[in-house]
């Protein structure tokens, strides 16, 4: 099992759902797992309805079975300030630095720069041991830039080593490809059953794999319930309107006659069976292709109460039992 | 906040007229595209909520009535850059086919290519010595395939130069994909202003500023910096930097200066912005934030564009009616051996007397009195006789009324088809039940969807009263073609979905 987890997809997809609710399963059993943000949204506190995440990895929720997930938004700003402080002892020279625009430049503009300091961060959380030389973290989880950006984001290492061809930035830009392109990662996907998350699933992995990125799983996620079947769709198609509207109206919902209460429901009601019957057939023709992609599948249910923090349990719960951890 | 009396007038009044979304102010797309005096329509938002595609249909619309339209998308999927014909990744307008010209409009589509667009700045702008350098520069190569910023930059940087050619009287801008739908506006300064900053000018001039006496503090703090950034990017990556800014400064004028002037543009009267999201609780926010931050710069506004809106055609049908309904059938129709004593007398208490049921009385009001003889038949004896046998249960629903009014092909071929069993009525009812189960199932998955979608809708409403809303309603599948775009700009210019979401 991979030890840094990557979360991508389209945007739109819940990644950061998914990220989270892969952390808590990841967690359960007594295991320590860390939740890294990168994009500065603050997604991960407002999934766990907690305050704003301060650049410091603190405990956000407790999985079943005694499990902890600590959570970590990572500011490159300060992941700079903290790295020169490391290597140069700085100390309020960062300010000076800060004034003439330096860390601006290296958090924002520089090319790659920002992503080594985010990645390189989440490297270390990784690799960081604890006194008695065990690891900090059983797993790292990141909910990642989405699938366009993946592979630049991951592979800028790789990038900036050839720009930098010396220095500290070259070193660890060395060593975060090191872990990156190792089995200890794994890239998974989130996408929905659409076309288009679906074609740029496809392609994100394309990418991956051409830039040698570990890739990991593809995780549907918001699947609506299968409500009517084959069959039931094709009756939709001959039954008669007069017997459904009876059977409504057997039902207790008004008159079947024409223009009964019973009798209106019929036509609005076939016609969301005809929505669904298309979708229907669209979500069959992109699970196929999401199957010819031959990685591990998995599918989140669309929770109809909509995303909130029991939610997350549950479909962490899912994740576990279709083996995920 | 903004100063524009007319805004701030409009908050109270929907203050004043009502509450949540209902009272919110529709958008109404028609009057800001035909409107010659707008030149630039910007649409905004979060990934994933059909930006690129409401820029392209919208651009669509507004060509068929009449004018002369150019899309700028950033990074469309694939099909829908099919569905234009600017799948070729060539950085140039290109026309479109098949748009109904008869207004005497015209459609251009293109894809931003920000290398492209990157490498024609320079070369517009430098002699083809001093271009080549740049161009072959490891910095600028980093710089310009995109990294964070450079799209944004080249984005804002492509409509300036298509607004200066002034050849469309309508650019409909696509933003790009970014993490937050703030990003487009604040990357170009940034860019902008490191290329001209005083960073910049540090890192191009050290050794002149470290000769200069009385400078002695600059020459501390800058020496240290050049030095740390060396360190950290290698003294050779450093040079790059310092080759690059130097060959672009002297090549043409600041860049702050082209990233402020697109800016203004953007402030500019002929510019609006539509902020696209998706009833989702994190598409909202985001477009909540994006209003605020327009707001706070004076950016011109024109409203929300929310789409794939659910509706129902029988909205009148509440989630929690509708599975209870589907409960009764599934108990109706289910086979013999699940009929046990407890659920008959529970149906004997429950469906059996609908007018008892405050739920009924409720939901179904106003019809109530018209169904009662026609309605009446069909429930009393459903369930009564249930209890008895099995057969007369799905006797009472048996096509047997249905047979005069409706002499449909489609009922008759139900029929032939269920003659085929062994006991073709009993088959051929219980299906139906089970049909009309699932369809209320269904419908009941659909009232839910709404339901959150609107609390979503009305947390925003309440939050920004004062914003126009177009609901674009949900289509079922893609969109591949001008037919599909087209479609979708109905939507979008109807404002509120047909089916009567609300």
């Amino acid at each position: 099992m991979s030890r840094l987890q990557v979360v991508s997809g389209k945007g739109g997809t819940g990644k950061t759902t998914v990220a989270a609710a892969l952390a808590l399963a990841l967690a359960t059993e007594g295991k320590r797992a860390l939740l890294v943000e990168v994009e500065g949204r603050q997604g991960i506190a407002q999934l766990f309805e907690a305050q704003a995440l301060p650049y410091e990895e603190r405990k956000i929720a407790v999985a079943p079975g005694g499990g902890e997930v600590f959570a970590l938004a990572i500011d490159p700003e300060l992941a700079l300030l903290d790295y020169l402080q490391m290597f140069y002892k700085l100390g309020s020279a960062g300010r000076a630095l800060k004034k003439l625009g330096a860390i601006d430049f290296a958090t924002t503009v520089a090319p790659g720069l920002r992503d080594v300091l985010l990645t390189g961060k989440a490297c270390e959380a990784v690799r960081r041991k604890d006194k008695r030389g065990r690891f900090a973290y059983d797993y790292v989880v990141m909910d990642a830039p989405p699938t366009g950006r993946i592979t630049r984001f991951l592979n800028v290492n790789d990038e900036v080593a050839g720009l930098a061809k010396i220095g500290p930035i070259h070193n660890q830009a060395q060593a975060v490809m090191r872990v990156l392109k190792s089995p200890e990662t794994a890239v998974h996907m989130v996408t929905l059953l659409e076309e288009m998350p679906v074609q740029e699933t496809a392609d994100g992995i394309a990418e991956l794999r051409a830039a040698r990125l570990p890739v990991g799983r593809i995780i549907v996620n918001m699947v609506r319930p299968s409500i009517l079947d084959e069959t039931d769709l094709e009756l939709t198609r001959e039954a008669p309107r007069t017997a459904i509207a009876k059977s409504l109206s057997a039902a207790g919902l008004g008159g079947a006659r024409r223009g009964g209460v019973a009798e209106r429901l019929v036509e609005p009601l076939l016609t969301q069976a005809d929505e669904y019957a298309e979708r229907h057939a669209l979500e069959r023709d992109q699970r196929a292709v999401l199957q010819g992609l031959d990685l591990p599948l998995h599918e989140l249910p669309l929770l109809a109460e909509g995303m909130d923090l029991g939610g997350l349990y549950e479909l962490a719960k899912e994740l576990r039992q279709q083996g995920i951890s | 906040m903004s100063q524009d009396p007319a805004r701030a007038h409009d908050t109270t009044h929907s203050h004043e007229t009502a509450r949540g979304i209902d009272a919110a102010a529709v958008l109404d797309v028609d009057p800001l595209i035909d409107d010659p005096k707008t030149r630039i329509v910007v649409c905004c938002g979060s990934g994933g909520v059909g930006k690129t595609t409401t820029a392209a249909a919208l651009g669509l619309r507004a060509a068929e009535r009449g004018r002369k339209v150019v899309v700028l998308t950033i990074d469309p999927a694939r099909r829908l850059a099919q569905s234009m014909g600017i799948d070729a990744l060539d950085n140039t307008p290109r026309r479109v086919k098949g748009v109904d010209d008869s207004a005497d409009g015209e459609l251009h589509a293109m894809m931003l290519d920000m290398k492209r667009t990157f490498d024609e700045i320079v070369e517009a702008h430098a002699d083809p010595e001093r271009a080549t350098a740049i161009l072959n520069n490891p910095f600028y190569q980093s710089l310009s395939a995109g990294f964070a910023g450079t799209q944004e930059y080249m984005a804002m940087e492509k409509l300036g130069q298509l607004r200066a050619r002034e050849e469309w009287d309508l650019i409909v801008v696509d933003t790009p994909p970014s993490r937050s739908a703030l990003d487009f506006l604040d990357a170009p300064k940034r860019l902008g202003s490191f290329l001209d900053g005083k960073l910049i000018r540090l890192l191009t001039a050290p050794a002149k500023l470290g000769g200069r006496a009385g400078m002695k503090f600059l020459n501390v703090g800058m020496s240290m910096m050049t030095g740390t950034l060396g360190k950290l990017l290698g003294g050779q990556l450093l040079k790059d930097v310092q080759t690059f800014v130097a060959a672009m400064d002297t090549t043409f004028g600041g860049f702050r200066t082209r990233a402020d002037a697109t800016y203004k543009l953007l402030q500019a009267p002929g510019t609006a912005f539509l902020v696209v999201a998706a009833p989702e609780r994190d598409a909202l926010r985001e477009a909540a934030y994006f209003v605020e931050r327009l707001a706070a710069e004076d950016m011109p506004l024109a409203g929300l564009v929310l789409n794939r809106v659910h509706g129902s055609g029988a909205a009148q049908l509440s989630a929690d009616r509708a599975l209870a309904a589907a409960e009764t059938l599934d108990l109706t129709a289910g086979p013999a051996e699940h009929l046990t004593a407890d659920p008959v007398e529970h149906l004997a208490a429950g469906p059996a007397e609908p007018g008892a049921d405050p739920a009924v009385a409720e939901n179904l009001d106003e019809a109530r009195i018209v169904d009662q003889s026609g309605g009446k038949a069909g429930l009393r004896n459903s369930p009564d006789t249930y209890g008895s046998s099995e057969s007369p249960a799905t006797q009472t629903t048996v096509p047997e009324a249905p047979a005069p009014d409706a002499g449909s092909p489609a009922a008759d071929r139900t029929t032939a088809e269920g003659a085929g069993t062994d006991d073709p009525t009993v088959e051929h009812d219980r299906t139906v039940e089970q049909l009309t189960a699932g369809l209320l199932r269904l419908h009941a998955e659909r009232m839910q969807l709404l339901s959150r979608e609107q609390r979503t809708r009305d947390r925003f409403a309440a939050r920004h009263p004062e914003v126009a809303v177009a609901e674009v309603a949900a289509l079922p599948g893609d969109v591949h073609d001008l037919a599909g775009l087209r479609n979708i700009g109905e939507r979008l210019a109807a404002g509120t979905s047909p089916t009567g979401a609300a």
